[in-house]
């Protein structure tokens, strides 16, 4: 860590010539945009339900949530694996996007809730009389989708600012962003925070006065969540094949030689780690309407963990690595708890010992192994 | 109902001394059977000689477990029919009838129960029967009752208990003398209630007379500053309590993470895994040594240590050895091990809490102030927390294993080629790990549930511990735990449980920033930094 240089690490600090991506990636992009933005919505709308080529709603659902993950892993990514900074928080920040969504999503219930009532159904049983002041901006779509990027963004901010001056940072970072994560969860499981407690948002009906359980809603939705991660993927390529993406992933190999060099980190870090929570929020204000329910469960230390384990899985420092590994574990998750509920966890946890043991590039990297690709699209990273 | 009591009582306060003597079953009978005015007065008769073997009749009505007939009355207890009055077995003849109370004779056979037990020869049923008139409405008509039991009590703490309901009921007597006495008396007193007696007799117009009221007002105040005593050094308990079993859950991981670098996330589900063991001896002990079931946590403390070293020493064998130096990616291996030891537990003993019972010896505590009880089981934790601290720091200070702990630690290469077996000194330190990992478990399962995700439960706070007290620090973590266990239960007073955790942790985020390396920084050129 730190002034340690990793004896293992082969970065080339060669800039990069040419295009974003080779042929190849440009190929992949581009039938990732076909899939997502014509072929789901045809099979799913257009193809009858009694064919073979139908594609249930259940599948979907499915793949937009995983999406939805995809982007976090995205977002991890960029800040462990190219920055190596170990968030175990990002779930805070997914929540957070989440939550502001929900917000939104509550108001636009209206008075079709159980009790009639123009508040919301949890402050009607917690007998208040008003909206609390956070709520004030719930009512607009564009002034609350602000506010998904704005408060976590800000949070990240503040929060990156100061551990980044302290130098705080490998372990104790991840620990610390942990027991952020831990301290939100506490908080919004509580009534009085005036987000619905333990039981979170959910049951919402409409969302800019469109039906939410509606088809096109919900096939909009997920082509907007497909774009949105291709989008920032393309945006994350750009970013780590920029010179300012060579000066994170000089940060990450030996920090204290690229402020020798006259570099300032802490912006370097900042940034990125802001980016990296802005990510994450959009992720979940995308996943809350695709969902329907959002809680204060996604704070939990597990759940934060678990987007490092996807972009681990996938392979860390590859971009397409995470997005794979999102896909991997959480297909992998929604099969085993149909089919065998009780293995699942042992599932996971072998599969992370063996990615951590065996696999230290993932997914991606046994592939680039298999096919006998050169390292140098394939590196090797360590934490 | 009070005109009884108030006849119980008057008969009771006569004869003040009790006569040993056995109920005869023609003094049952009558209490049994006949007319409810009748059968109130043999009640009474009887109540007022103090008979242990009259309330064994009472409960007995009380429970509709008495019939009579040819005029004998028969008690069934336990599936057992005997002669009341007598331990002879008896059947009942068949045209036996039911005895049937009133509401009145009801009335008059729980206040006889209540005073009997008053001055029952147990001292336990004395204690109960005191809880249980301290939840009444106390008159004056009961005091004569009260004088006598606080005659005959000989428990100190029953007397003094005693002598208080005394006073209260004096407080309001109609003689000046009496008041200023009964006020005099309360000064000592260290109750709640107390106090709520004293602030409503100062109210306005419940107490005219000045000289009274300066004394009430002296009572108060010295009941007032006992019970804030109480209640500052009932925070300080609860918080060093706290501390103590945070510093039992984080004394594991100084090591595996403060020495050995290991960011062990199954820390948590160690600590499951000595939990479990104690489950286990303890229905080892049920089944096989149910004379010996109050030893079996001495048994289990060596089980659990020996269940979580050896899980330990497995994983240290088979995954963590192939991590050292690379602490991000042992922190995902041993969350993947987490996972799987909490599956593990599921499936072995199902995913439902389970039962760990406190032995009879831990059970109860001593009661310091009248508000303030210190619970056995939580001093048994402070006191083994202690133990197991000053064991561990012997063990790294003093002896050999502890010396190339160290050795290891500060430089691997150089403890090799002093011919040290690293690899074997690494399996030792995270086993041993581990091991405390399970003692704590083991305490844990005495004063908390005991259950799959007990482990998940503990980590956020373990490492918040180690990371405040500076890694690879002994004292630090020792401080930062009783700091922790402290500012959380003094915030808890003030802004309850969940905001007072919401604030530790901010303060922790807070207090990493101005001091990165934790309270007790590693002196010199440590790599981390």
């Amino acid at each position: 860590m730190g002034a340690v240089l990793n004896s293992s690490s082969d970065f080339s600090l060669q800039p990069r010539r040419g295009l974003l991506l080779g042929l190849k990636g440009w190929t992949g992009v581009v039938a990732a945009l076909i899939t997502v933005a014509v072929l789901v919505p045809v099979l799913n709308l257009l193809v009858p339900a009694g064919s073979a080529l139908h594609l249930g709603d259940y599948y979907v659902a499915l793949v937009g949530k995983i999406m939805c993950y995809a982007i976090c892993a995205l977002a991890m990514d960029l800040i462990w694996g190219y920055t190596g900074i170990l968030s175990l928080g990002h779930g805070l920040f997914f929540a957070l996007g989440g939550y502001g969504m929900g917000m939104y999503l509550m108001r636009q219930i209206g008075t079709d809730g159980q009790y009639r009532s123009q508040l919301p159904d949890f402050m009607v049983f917690l007998n208040w009389k008003e909206l609390p002041w956070t709520w004030t901006l719930s009512d607009s779509f564009i002034a609350q989708m602000l506010l998904v990027i704005l408060v976590p963004g800000l949070l990240a901010f503040v929060f990156g600012y100061f551990a980044f001056r302290s130098r705080i940072k490998g372990v104790y970072f991840s620990i610390i962003t942990q027991a952020l994560t831990y301290a939100a969860m506490l908080l919004f499981f509580r009534n009085e925070t005036g987000f619905g407690g333990n039981n979170g948002f959910t049951d919402f009906k409409r969302i800019l006065s469109i039906p939410i359980a509606q088809p096109s809603t919900r096939m909009v939705l997920f082509v907007l969540t497909g774009l949105t991660l291709i989008g920032f993927f393309l945006m994350a390529r750009a970013i780590v094949n920029s010179k300012y993406g060579r000066v994170l992933q000089a940060i990450r190999d030996a920090e204290s030689r690229v402020m020798f060099t006259g570099y300032d980190p802490i912006a370097y870090k900042l940034s990125i780690w802001t980016l990296s929570a802005v990510m994450c929020a959009i992720a979940g204000a995308l996943y809350v309407p695709q969902v329907g329910i959002i809680n204060p469960g996604e704070m939990s230390p597990a759940a934060s963990i678990e987007i490092a384990i996807w972009a681990a899985v996938g392979g860390r420092g590859t971009l397409i690595g995470p997005i794979v590994g999102a896909f991997f574990v959480n297909g992998a998750k929604s099969w085993f708890t149909q089919v065998f509920p009780e293995f699942w966890l042992y599932f996971l946890g072998a599969l992370f010992i063996a990615v951590t043991l065996f696999l230290p590039n993932g997914i991606v990297g046994l592939v680039g192994k298999l096919t006998g690709r050169s390292k140098k699209d394939v590196k090797e990273v360590r934490a | 109902m009070r005109r009884i009591l108030l006849l119980l009582l008057l008969t009771l306060g006569v004869l003040a001394t009790p006569v040993v003597r056995a109920l005869t079953p023609e003094e049952a009978t009558a209490i049994a059977s006949g007319e409810t005015d009748d059968r109130i007065a043999a009640l009474n008769k009887a109540t007022a000689q103090a008979d242990p073997a009259l309330a064994v009749l009472v409960q007995a009505l009380l429970d509709d477990a008495v019939k009579v007939a040819g005029g004998k009355a028969y008690v069934t207890l336990d599936g057992k029919t005997v002669l009341a009055g007598t331990s002879t077995a008896a059947t009942a003849p068949a045209d036996a009838e039911d005895v049937v109370n009133n509401n009145r004779m009801r009335g008059a056979l729980e206040a006889a129960l209540g005073s009997l037990r008053l001055v029952s020869p147990q001292v336990e049923t004395r204690r109960a029967a005191l809880v249980e008139l301290a939840k009444q409405q106390l008159e004056e008509a009961q005091l004569p009752l009260i004088d006598k039991a606080w005659g005959a009590e000989t428990d100190a703490t029953l007397k003094a208990q005693l002598e208080r309901m005394r006073a209260t009921i004096l407080v309001s007597a109609s003689d000046k003398g009496k008041r200023l006495a009964a006020a005099q008396s309360l000064l000592s007193s260290g109750e709640s209630g107390v106090k709520s007696l004293l602030q409503e007799r100062l109210a306005a117009g419940a107490e005219a007379d000045p000289e009274v009221r300066a004394a009430l007002q002296a009572a108060l105040t010295a009941v007032e500053g006992r019970l804030a005593c109480g209640e500052r050094l009932g925070v300080l308990f609860t918080g060093v309590s706290l501390g103590s079993i945070l510093l039992l859950a984080a004394l594991g991981l100084a090591i595996t993470y403060g020495l050995m670098g290991v960011i062990n996330m199954a820390h948590g589900e160690l600590m499951m895994i000595g939990a479990y063991a104690t489950y286990v001896v303890q229905n080892l002990f049920r089944q096989y040594l149910p004379g010996a079931f109050d030893a079996y946590l001495l048994a289990a403390i060596p089980m659990s240590f020996l269940a979580s070293a050896l899980v330990g020493a497995a994983l240290e064998r088979s995954v963590i050895r192939w991590l050292y130096g690379r602490p991000l990616e042992t922190l995902l291996a041993t969350w993947g091990i987490s996972l799987v030891l909490m599956q593990g537990v599921r499936s072995l003993f199902g995913a439902q809490n389970v039962a760990v019972e406190n032995p009879a010896w831990l059970s109860g505590g001593v009661a310091v102030f009248s508000n303030l009880t210190l619970p056995y089981n939580r001093l048994a934790i402070l006191v083994f927390a202690a133990a197991v601290l000053i064991g561990v720091a012997l063990l790294i200070a003093r002896t050999r294993l502890g010396l190339f702990v160290r050795g290891v630690t500060q430089n691997r290469r150089m403890a090799a080629c002093m011919g040290v077996n690293t690899a074997r000194v690494d399996t030792y330190a995270f086993s041993l790990g581990a091991g405390i990992a399970g003692l704590a478990g083991c305490a844990l399962s005495q004063v908390g549930n005991v259950g799959p995700d007990l482990g998940q439960s503990y980590i956020v706070d373990s490492f918040m511990v180690v990371v405040l007290g500076g890694v690879g620090q002994l004292a630090g973590t020792v401080y930062a735990a009783l700091g922790l266990g402290l500012i959380n239960k003094f915030l808890e007073g003030y802004a309850g449980a969940v905001l007072a955790k919401i604030m530790v942790l901010v303060f922790i985020v807070i207090f990493i920033q101005k001091r990165p390396q934790g309270m007790f920084a590693m002196k010199g050129r440590s790599p981390e930094a």
